[in-house]
């Protein structure tokens, strides 16, 4: 299937569409995290990186499958999640945030220093297992148990945490288990973007998973709306395009990106998709209807 | 059905509670009245295992809960209505009292348990798939004891529900609380509006800088000189 479409699709397109793909499972990680349960977490980049790592470290010193050297990246990631996730029983907001970017920036400087890493040099030679194939798959997957995870009961508790955590724990919720669990299913899906991103670019280095990719990666979740999965995937989309539209504009482009995640804020404080909601639509359809009668 | 023997609770170095004792007795409404910052909400988050007693023990039915996790305590039976009115603001005022039976399984219990609750407050009937954020101050208190009456609840923990809210709606919320306790329900109530307490609780006590300094039969208290003094303005 792959050699298919690396026919029919041009190799740059092709590249964007899997960064896409990465990029979706790596915000709906951050999504669960902060979109959904409310814990703001500026520290993504360093879950990505530990997934990214792992697996690559094991795919250049062993001959695991290629399933096996990811899911072990993403736990990996999901043990640290864990771990970040205990200080969020007592810590919120800003705090938290304040406490997720310290944890990044421990993982990017051990990697700076971490022999088996390359150190700072990073790591090259990766062999590129990543297809389109996979990453579609993968995906689908990851978009599959979002939206069943959101649909359940569990998936409501998260979603209460957000709302209110008090209001949430009067009626029954174990917060506690939620938000740990929250910041490991976040961590594992950024673990599993990372992974994928190392094995498709063949090299890795600690710089690029610093402060920046984490806010992009915030970005993407922001821009979407928090907690949305239809909003989400819309922010990936538009925020990975959107560079590669404005190289037309060269040295200004991250102006524009800049004015543009502004002016997207302005004009959809929520997101593009935050505040919307089945039922809304499904409301304002006879509504219409009965407004044409009248007139 | 509730005893609170002793406890003594602390907010980093700060002696919140001293050697507070108090009784629920079932079917009752019993009311915890006092001033601003005396520790009525701190006693009410003690018995609802948000906060933990240094000292003392708080038992339920017999059996201690002031080391029982919030959730489990819940799912013994003693629901909270939190101050404030901490509803779920972007989540609709259905998902909202679904929220509430979290801890069931029963669908046939909870589906006759939500027609009970509109019966009651039928305002959030018409409410139904509006956000909670959206309601009026009162609705949102009625809302919020809605929600804590879908977990089917024996003791029901309500902290200051006349907070904020204009003397007509007060009269309201107390006509409905004095109905929930009609129903079997044990109520817990914490108040600084101590005249409307009073008038609809069978026991009363009477709370100050963190030590119960009068209990009595509700009766008894409203028309006690110290209790008109002190939070009545005379």
């Amino acid at each position: 299937m792959d050699a298919f479409i690396t026919q029919q699709i041009d190799a740059y397109y092709l590249r964007i569409i899997i960064i896409i793909g990465i990029n979706i499972i790596l915000a709906l990680g951050l999504n669960l995290t902060t979109g959904v349960t409310g814990q703001l977490s500026m520290g993504h980049a360093g879950f990505m990186s530990l997934g990214a790592y792992t697996a690559a470290i094991l795919s250049l010193h062993t001959t695991l499958p290629f399933v096996v050297v990811l899911i072990a990246g993403a736990m990996a990631a999901a043990l640290f999640g864990i771990i970040i996730g205990i200080p969020s029983l007592r810590l919120e907001g800003d705090y938290l945030a304040i406490v997720t970017i310290g944890f990044a920036e421990i993982v990017r400087v051990f990697f700076l220093n971490f022999e088996l890493g390359g150190k700072a040099v990073g790591l090259a030679g990766i062999p590129q297992q990543t297809t389109f194939s996979i990453v579609f798959l993968i995906m689908m997957v990851v978009i599959f148990l979002n939206i069943t995870l959101l649909n359940s009961h569990t998936g409501k508790a998260l979603y209460s945490i957000r709302e209110n955590e008090i209001a949430a724990q009067a009626c029954g919720v174990n917060t506690t288990q939620l938000k740990i669990l929250c910041f490991a299913m976040g961590a594992f899906l950024g673990g599993l973007g990372g992974g994928l991103y190392a094995s498709y670019m063949y090299y890795i280095s600690p710089g690029e998973f610093g402060f920046m990719k984490s806010i992009e990666i915030l970005n993407m979740v922001v821009l979407g709306g928090m907690g949305s999965i239809p909003g989400t995937i819309l922010g990936v989309i538009i925020l990975t395009i959107a560079p590669e539209f404005l190289r037309v504009v060269a040295d200004y482009r991250l102006l524009f990106y800049g004015a543009m995640l502004v002016i997207l804020m302005i004009f959809r404080p929520n997101g593009l998709m935050g505040d919307i909601r089945w039922y809304d639509i499904k409301k304002r359809l006879p509504k219409k209807e009965v407004k044409k009668c009248q007139s | 059905m509730l005893q609170v023997n002793d406890i003594d609770v602390f907010y980093g170095s700060i002696q919140a509670l001293k050697k507070i004792s108090l009784e629920v007795k079932p079917g009752n409404i019993v009311t915890l009245i006092g001033a601003n910052g005396a520790g009525k909400s701190t006693t009410l988050k003690t018995i609802s295992g948000l906060l933990r007693p240094k000292n003392g023990s708080i038992s339920f039915k017999g059996r201690e809960i002031s080391k029982t996790s919030p959730n489990k305590i819940v799912g013994m039976g003693i629901s909270q209505v939190p101050e404030g009115r901490r509803v779920f603001p972007s989540m609709t005022v259905m998902e909202n009292l679904k929220m509430g039976a979290y801890l069931r399984n029963d669908k046939q219990g909870i589906v006759s348990d939500l027609n009970a609750v509109f019966d009651r407050f039928p305002r959030l009937q018409e409410r139904i798939k509006q956000m909670a954020g959206t309601l009026s101050g009162g609705e949102q208190q009625m809302l919020a004891m809605g929600r804590a009456l879908m977990a089917r609840p024996e003791l029901l923990l309500m902290d200051e529900p006349s907070m904020g809210l204009a003397p007509l709606l007060v009269k309201e919320i107390f006509d409905i609380i004095s109905f929930i306790n009609s129903t079997g329900t044990t109520i817990f109530l914490v108040e600084q509006n101590a005249h409307m307490a009073l008038s609809i609780a069978n026991y009363a006590y009477v709370i100050e800088t963190g030590k119960i300094v009068l209990s009595g039969p509700a009766q008894d208290l409203i028309n006690s000189e110290e209790v008109k003094k002190a939070y009545m303005g005379g």
